[in-house]
């Protein structure tokens, strides 16, 4: 299936379409964070700015259009910025796991045998942990700050994309073309970079894109539980775990500080919900059973 | 299927090894005194750190520390939890009964709501009650977990007062640590009735209803899909045409006849998330400041408690493994058709 009858697909469904709107408009804010909300610290950019040092949130007004959260850091810098942080972090992730999961999973699928056993045995390590505890105890162990944090994620993701392209390998390996290139002499390196990584490569690119919402979601966590980037740092889950302080209200108003989890709440929701619509609708499209 | 279940088994310990000596090599970077705490099981029988050191080969190449720590695990000994201030065995013991509590009662609530909206969404397919619940199951399948629980939290205990974090109020804990009280099971809620508690049980119950939920949203979304399609494939056999025309009701027909057929893959289903529930508690638990094994896992964490963390990550790894290969066995034996190979 070409890239154009896809993209007549999504645009086909209500969901997709939703999903696909909502991403190109987080797309936007990142690319345009520095208009949208100027830059701050020159030297960091994703550095929160406190409107004050009191400690205590102060609802939306004229200033800080969605409010302060806990150390008066401005909610709406955070948003914008954090919005950047998502896709930084989401690309970057899906890059490196995509890259070591083609690598290791494309030498188990073109050399078979034991290379591919041991290489698998290793994937299947990976699996044994549930992917969120593991990403969490190498975070920590790495020592709590942004690229580590990227790294443990990476170490987690990789082994399932290495197990979908060494199934695709292993099954464009057995194709005539294959065969053929073969006859006609060509090296082992070849074959593989020029004639079966190609064939095999698609469907295991679009899973991982798809999965940004999910990695988002994965570091947002970490970084929830401490274990991601620096305080003040423009991060929606760090932006959740500031309001925890403040979920009581104070009394007689219970939701006195309700902005500082629904805001960055509802960006983390609409985001990994957004990229959820998407990956629906494509696994419907690329699924044969289904048309 | 003997054969498949017994290279299965003897997968396991490796496994194991492959995941400890990954973290065990990570622990490599950290100094000499942090990875102390690995060996010791109280903090009073230390003497000087250079003592330590040579005792414990702590400046000795990699592989032959590894191999005094895989010997004293397999001993018994998983050194000394410094967030928990109790050796690592005994933390695990001490919290794992709460995490359990926590995932059955998830558990429950995943099947029930699970099966009941896939129902339903077959039933109504295409119309507004299966397009609503695809929205809902789509939303439980990206709220973040933490933003839910924060959210909960907010309404039902800072406004409404129903329930309060942590896993019992303060005139249980007196009942629960009195001499008086037996315990049987370890899971409070079993044991406050066993001792026929029933404050401490409604107490208990109280306190568990928020998390699992909040964990049951996470997770009862894949639940609703699989319990959709099977029941819709049910539905359209000739068995259910024939229900019909003897003239039995349609509440019958869905739920004695097709319901009961479409949970098959329910059961197997259950048993895998059931694993991943007991993994996915410790956001939960740290959200909801649940004394079970993942709030500890995050205390072990943020303190970079390492006796702790491979302890914990030993346990989990444990857990999802032998979890993992009793919920494929069990699907073999549900649906004979499959055969492991």
């Amino acid at each position: 299936m070409n890239a154009k009858k896809i993209f007549k697909q999504i645009v086909k469904n209500k969901n997709s379409l939703i999903g696909l709107i909502i991403v190109i408009g987080f797309l936007l804010i990142a690319i345009f964070a520095p208009v949208l909300a100027p830059v701050q610290n020159k030297n960091n950019p994703y550095q929160m700015p406190q409107a004050s040092y009191q400690v205590n949130p102060t609802a939306p007004n004229a200033q800080n259009l969605l409010g302060t959260t806990e150390n008066q850091y401005d909610i709406y810098y955070g948003i914008v910025w954090g919005t950047r942080m998502a896709f930084k972090v989401g690309l970057s992730v899906v890059f490196f796991a995509l890259l070591i999961g083609i690598i290791i999973g494309g030498a188990a699928g073109f050399f078979g045998s034991w290379i591919d056993e041991i290489l698998m045995r290793f994937t299947d390590i990976v699996f044994a942990v549930p992917s969120m505890v593991l990403a969490m105890v190498i975070a920590a162990m790495l020592g709590p700050d942004l690229k580590n944090m990227m790294i443990a994620i990476t170490i987690v993701s990789w082994p399932s994309y290495a197990r979908l392209i060494r199934g695709d390998v292993m099954s464009v390996k057995e194709r005539e073309f294959v065969s053929a290139t073969k006859a006609l002499g060509a090296s082992k390196r070849r074959i593989f970079l020029r004639h079966i990584l190609p064939n095999a490569i698609y469907p295991v690119v679009i899973v991982a894109s798809l999965d940004i919402g999910y990695i988002v979601l994965t570091a947002a966590s970490l970084s929830f539980l401490g274990l991601g980037s620096q305080t003040g740092t423009a991060d929606w889950g760090q932006l959740v775990a500031l309001s925890r302080n403040w979920i009581l209200g104070t009394h007689g108003n219970s939701f006195e500080y309700w902005y500082t989890l629904v805001m960055p709440g509802g960006a983390l929701l609409l985001f990994v919900l957004a990229w959820n619509m998407l990956g629906d609708a494509f696994r419907d499209i690329l699924d044969p059973r289904t048309h | 299927m003997a054969k498949y279940i017994l290279r299965r088994i003897a997968f396991l310990p490796l496994v194991i090894l492959g995941v400890t000596c990954f973290l065990f090599f990570l622990t490599q970077r950290l100094p000499v005194e942090a990875r102390a705490s690995l060996y010791i099981q109280d903090p009073r029988q230390m003497g000087s750190m250079e003592e330590v050191i040579k005792k414990y080969n702590l400046d000795k190449p990699f592989i032959v520390q590894y191999g005094h720590w895989l010997k004293n695990i397999l001993s018994g000994d998983l050194g000394y939890s410094e967030s928990a201030n109790m050796p690592v065995a005994k933390a695990i013991k001490d919290y794992f009964p709460a995490t359990l509590q926590l995932a059955l009662a998830a558990i429950i609530l995943v099947v029930f709501f699970g099966v009941l909206f896939g129902v339903l969404s077959a039933v109504y397919r295409d119309k507004f009650w299966d397009n609503f619940l695809r929205i809902v199951s789509l939303t439980g399948f990206s709220l973040p977990i933490f933003v839910l629980g924060l959210l909960l939290l907010m309404i039902f205990y800072g406004k409404l007062g129903w329930f309060p974090p942590g896993e019992y109020g303060f005139s249980s804990d007196l009942i629960i640590h009195s001499p008086t009280f037996k315990s049987y099971t370890g899971l409070l809620l079993i044991d406050s009735l066993l001792n026929s508690q029933f404050k401490v049980f409604l107490d208990v119950l109280r306190h568990l209803i928020l998390p699992a939920f909040t964990l049951c949203f996470g997770s009862f979304a894949l639940m609703v899909r699989v319990m959709r399609s099977s029941m819709l494939e049910e539905l359209n056999k000739d068995y259910i045409r024939a229900a019909r025309a003897r003239g039995i009701s349609e509440k019958r027909v869905l739920f004695k006849h097709a319901a009961l057929n479409a949970i098959l893959p329910i059961i197997t289903l259950a048993s895998i998330q059931f694993v991943r529930l007991l993994g996915g508690t410790v956001i939960v638990e740290s959200v909801f400041d649940y004394p079970g094994i993942g709030r500890w896992g995050v205390a072990c964490a943020q303190q970079l408690d390492i006796a702790g963390i491979l302890g914990f990550s030993l346990m989990v790894a444990a857990l999802f493994v032998v979890g993992n290969l009793a919920a494929d066995i069990l699907y073999s034996f549900v649906d004979p058709r499959i055969r492991l190979k």
